[in-house]
């Protein structure tokens, strides 16, 4: 089911949850929304579902426009952040209730129901649970119970809200690779709330990256990631340097990969903002170059596979993260104190406006 | 580790000590906390029973012999069988529009559900009274219409309607805030109806506390006494309920007919205590199957 | 902006919930309520006034409310310390004691006031220790005493006890490794967490006194100046068809009613507050 969201505007009382959103799913697909809390995706996610009514714009499926339609007239599935499983029904019964609840014509015979019933739970893999109570599972697997329900009623669109949020950082990453899987497996368009990037890059087809009730970008996992298109997008997914002040020359990365130039330590003009991931800084024992930076070593930390080194600037006093393999530190023997240049592989610059 | 074990042997003993108390304090605490509830609920329990039967089991059943001791006992099952189911549609109907709902005026509507806690129940039966009685407003009107409520049977459930008002109410209201409306809205999401809604999941979800609401309504509607008072005009074996056969018995001087009668109420408040325990049990042990898989 | 008496929900069933609840307590509650004031005012104030600062209705109200405050006062104190032994201190019996603390609420009241006046008399099982030691407590304001302290016995208990069982052992364990003695601790940390609810519950416990009635005519004695308490004074003037003097009353007890409402509410106000702080 494709999916139109054409300008939606929210508010709670004088709060505007979602300005003037837009958004557009083809078929089939796996988007993510992800941002903070606050940024409106889950609130987004439930006008979807019809669970709440949007105060401007409109909401067009399979171009119908759904916007004052009930939300059984929409054929959504809806996974809850807190699973919302019936805690007094058995995991069966949780997975049938509605096709227990359709009218008696289309209702299919009880038979139908628990043969279907019993398909979903080998689908995600909880046959063995089929008589259990919710209060007896697991966190990862009453989440699977409660898509297993969602699925039930063969939703045309899946919507999931925060589906792992309560779940710890193990079993997350088990389950958003399964979902994956399963989405391969069953192509249902499905939107999935997260404020996890990991489980956003990861998991989906494409991302929307939500801030303050806007969007503020679209794009594949490696678009949003590798050329994130604005300053919050930088900062929300993964760790950044910044550094305030013109660049001399007006240079980019593209032109010179090869590093050969300035980082700014100018702090008057802010004008612009220049982003360096810390797996995008080269770290040198010697200048090879006038523009590098000269830094000294504050702090290294050796934990997992890569080394993260805490830099003091030496002439703005700023604070600059770098991360390196486990060879390359090695390579450069880095002790605190030491003094080292630093030069960005890559780096992006955007305009902030003079306020 | 020497130095390590003394250590530690010196942090258990801090530990028993400092966060509780010396147990000659302890047990003189418990002490006194059963002395004042033994003088305060447990003597008057138990002499409810043994004046009851202070002339033997036959002189126990002998004073349910009596016509009007039945009659008060079906008035007040009558009184009771109205008032209870009634309070529970209400106490039903109110939690629902507050706990599954936002709306404007909700606390203050919250409060006027306590008002009849608040207000002496001579208060309670008095406004029936000024409404209802010979000189009240529509005391002339009744009584040309040759319609009874005060002295009569309307007045006594009126009354114990208004005293009982609150008490489903107020065990299903903060119950159902707790439990939220995602099972409620995951419902509607896969094609339920509002009734099937409140049938297949919100009833079974709250059965116990509705069940406790109404065990406690139903022992409140039963034993009320003083707004009854107020409208039942005490007319033997047909306006006495049991707690205002208890008082005419008593102040007749026949006691051990007045503590027999009592003796059936108390039981119903045994088992009000009872069912209270059960239903609480019941949420703590669900509470605790939760509990230990909640990873957040 | 959108401004909304209700905020949208795809649940159904507002309307006639609501509509049946207001309805409801608008017949059964707040209509007859609100006849008693209609009442009143076909009193002159001269005769609001004299009616209401009778001799004799003046001594029920001293009556009245002074046995309900020391009654009050009685249950803050062992209220508090029975909340105080049920969360803190296991012993055997423990669950079945927790179970009867309740029963003043499930006892009828007429039940409780035979009761008791049988325990108190002077032939009764107290009674008739305290008679020879000069204690008069059957017939007497004591007795009144007595009764409305049993009826408000479970109110501070029941507020206590969850404030104490929520109540953070860590915040106890660091006053101690700070250096204080239990005593301290007790004090400093403790007490001052369970003060908005000992007076919520003293609170609840007066409210729910100065209206009781079943349990004090029995053991009371009624006599008029000494020990009639104001809502046998309401009866008297009832039977004797003294409307206006019963309504008269009346008013004077609801509007005393609603005031501590008023105050339960913000004592509750505040010690949510309190504990939301956290």
């Amino acid at each position: 089911m494709s999916i139109r969201v054409d300008h939606i505007t929210k508010r709670f009382g004088t709060f505007t949850v979602l300005n003037d959103v837009s958004l557009d799913v083809p078929s089939g697909e796996l988007i993510a929304l992800l941002g903070p809390s606050g940024c409106g995706k889950t609130t987004l996610l439930r006008i979807l579902a019809g669970l709440e009514q949007p105060d401007q714009g409109r909401i067009v499926l399979n171009d119908v426009e759904v916007t004052d339609r009930h939300i059984s007239e929409r054929h959504v599935g809806f996974v809850f952040q807190h699973y919302a499983l019936f805690r007094h029904m058995t995991v069966a019964d949780n997975v049938a209730f509605g096709l227990k609840v359709l009218p008696r014509a289309q209702r299919p015979s009880a038979e139908r129901i628990h043969k279907k019933v019993h398909e979903l739970l080998a689908l995600v893999q909880l046959q063995a649970m089929a008589n259990r109570y919710p209060t007896q599972l697991s966190g990862g697997q009453r989440q699977r119970v409660a898509l297993a329900r969602a699925l039930a009623v063969e939703p045309k669109l899946l919507l999931l809200d925060e589906p792992f949020g309560a779940l710890d950082a193990k079993v997350r990453k088990e389950l958003r690779r399964w979902l994956r899987r399963l989405h391969d497996e069953l192509h249902i368009t499905s939107i999935l709330v997260t404020h996890d990037q990991e489980e956003a890059l990861e998991a989906s087809d494409r991302v929307v990256v939500m801030h303050q009730g806007q969007i503020e970008q679209i794009g594949t996992p490696d678009e949003v990631y590798e050329q994130p298109a604005t300053p919050f997008v930088y900062h929300f997914l993964g760790d950044v340097n910044v550094f305030h002040g013109r660049i001399p020359h007006d240079r980019s990365a593209q032109e010179h990969p090869n590093g050969e130039f300035a980082l700014p330590e100018d702090l008057e003009d802010e004008h612009e903002v220049t982003f360096v991931r810390p797996h995008d800084l080269e770290l040198s024992r010697h200048r090879t170059n006038t523009s590098q930076l000269e830094a000294s070593v504050r702090y290294v930390l050796t934990a997992g596979s890569r080394v993260r080194v805490e830099l003091l600037a030496v002439h703005s006093s700023q604070t600059i993260e770098v991360e390196l393999t486990k060879e390359r530190y090695r390579e450069l023997e880095l002790r605190q104190g030491d003094v080292v240049f630093v030069h960005p592989r890559q780096l992006q610059v955007f305009r902030v406006p003079s306020s | 580790m020497p130095a390590d074990i003394a250590l530690r042997a010196k942090g258990t003993t801090w530990k028993v000590s400092l966060t509780t108390e010396h147990p000659l304090v302890r047990w003189g605490f418990i002490a006194l906390a059963l002395g004042y509830l033994t003088l305060f609920l447990f003597i008057p329990l138990v002499a409810v029973f043994a004046e009851a039967l202070k002339n033997g089991l036959s002189g126990y059943v002998v004073s349910f012999m009596d016509e009007d001791a039945l009659a008060a006992i079906r008035l007040t099952l009558l009184a009771a069988s109205l008032a209870v189911p009634l309070n529970t549609a209400f106490g039903i109907a109110i939690a629902w529009a507050v706990s599954k709902f936002e709306f404007v005026g909700k606390q203050v509507l919250i409060t006027i559900i306590d008002i009849p806690l608040a207000v002496s129940p001579v208060i309670a039966g008095l406004i029936y009274v000024l409404l209802f009685g010979l000189q009240g407003w529509l005391g002339p009107w009744l009584s040309e219409h040759d319609i009874k409520i005060i002295f009569a049977l309307p007045g006594i459930v009126l009354a114990t309607l208004f005293v009982t008002v609150p008490f489903v109410a107020r065990e299903l209201i903060p119950f159902m805030q707790s439990q939220g409306r995602e099972e409620e809205e995951a419902a509607i999401t896969l094609g339920a109806s509002g009734w099937q809604t409140f049938i297949r999941v919100t009833l079974p979800n709250i059965k116990w506390s509705l069940l406790y609401g109404v065990i406690l309504c139903n022992a409140r509607a039963m034993g009320e006494f003083g707004a009854v008072s107020v409208v039942s005009g005490h007319i033997r074996g047909l306006t006495n309920t049991m707690p205002l056969h208890v008082e005419i018995l008593y102040n007749e001087y026949n006691a051990v007919a007045a503590f027999a009668v009592a003796s059936l109420l108390t039981l119903l408040a045994i088992v009000t205590l009872a069912a209270k325990s059960i239903v609480e049990h019941k949420y703590v042990s669900v509470e605790a199957a939760e509990e230990p898989l909640k990873t957040h | 902006m959108s401004f909304a008496l209700k905020q949208p929900s795809v649940l159904p069933g507002f309307g006639l919930t609501l509509g049946f609840s207001l309805f409801y307590l608008s017949l059964i509650v707040l209509i007859p309520l609100s006849g008693m004031f209609i009442k009143t005012s076909t009193l002159t104030w001269a005769q609001f006034w004299e009616t209401v600062t009778q001799p004799r209705a003046i001594a029920s109200y001293q009556l009245t409310f002074g046995a309900s405050l020391i009654g009050a006062l009685i249950n803050g104190l062992f209220g508090s310390l029975v909340a105080w032994v049920l969360v803190r201190y296991r012993f055997p019996g423990r669950s079945f004691v927790d179970a009867l603390v309740d029963l003043p609420f499930a006892l009828p009241t007429a039940v409780a006031g035979i009761a008791l006046t049988a325990i108190y008399s002077s032939n009764g099982w107290l009674g008739r220790h305290l008679e020879p030691l000069g204690i008069k407590v059957a017939f007497t304001p004591l007795g009144v005493l007595v009764a409305l302290t049993f009826i408000g016995l479970p109110f501070v208990v029941r507020t206590v006890q969850p404030v104490l069982q929520a109540l953070d052992k860590e915040a106890e364990e660091a006053a101690i490794t700070l250096g204080a003695n239990r005593w301290q601790t007790v004090r400093a940390v403790i007490l001052p967490e369970l003060w908005p609810a000992i007076f919520t519950g003293m609170a609840m416990a007066f409210a729910r006194a100065v209206g009781e009635y079943g349990s004090v005519i029995f053991i009371a004695g009624n006599m008029p100046l000494k020990s009639e308490i104001t809502p046998l004074l309401i009866m008297t003037k009832l039977e004797q068809y003294d409307y206006a003097g019963a309504t008269a009353l009346g008013v004077v007890m609801l509007v005393v009613s609603f005031v501590l409402s008023l105050l339960i509410n913000l004592l509750q106000w505040w010690s949510s507050d309190r504990r939301e702080t956290h």
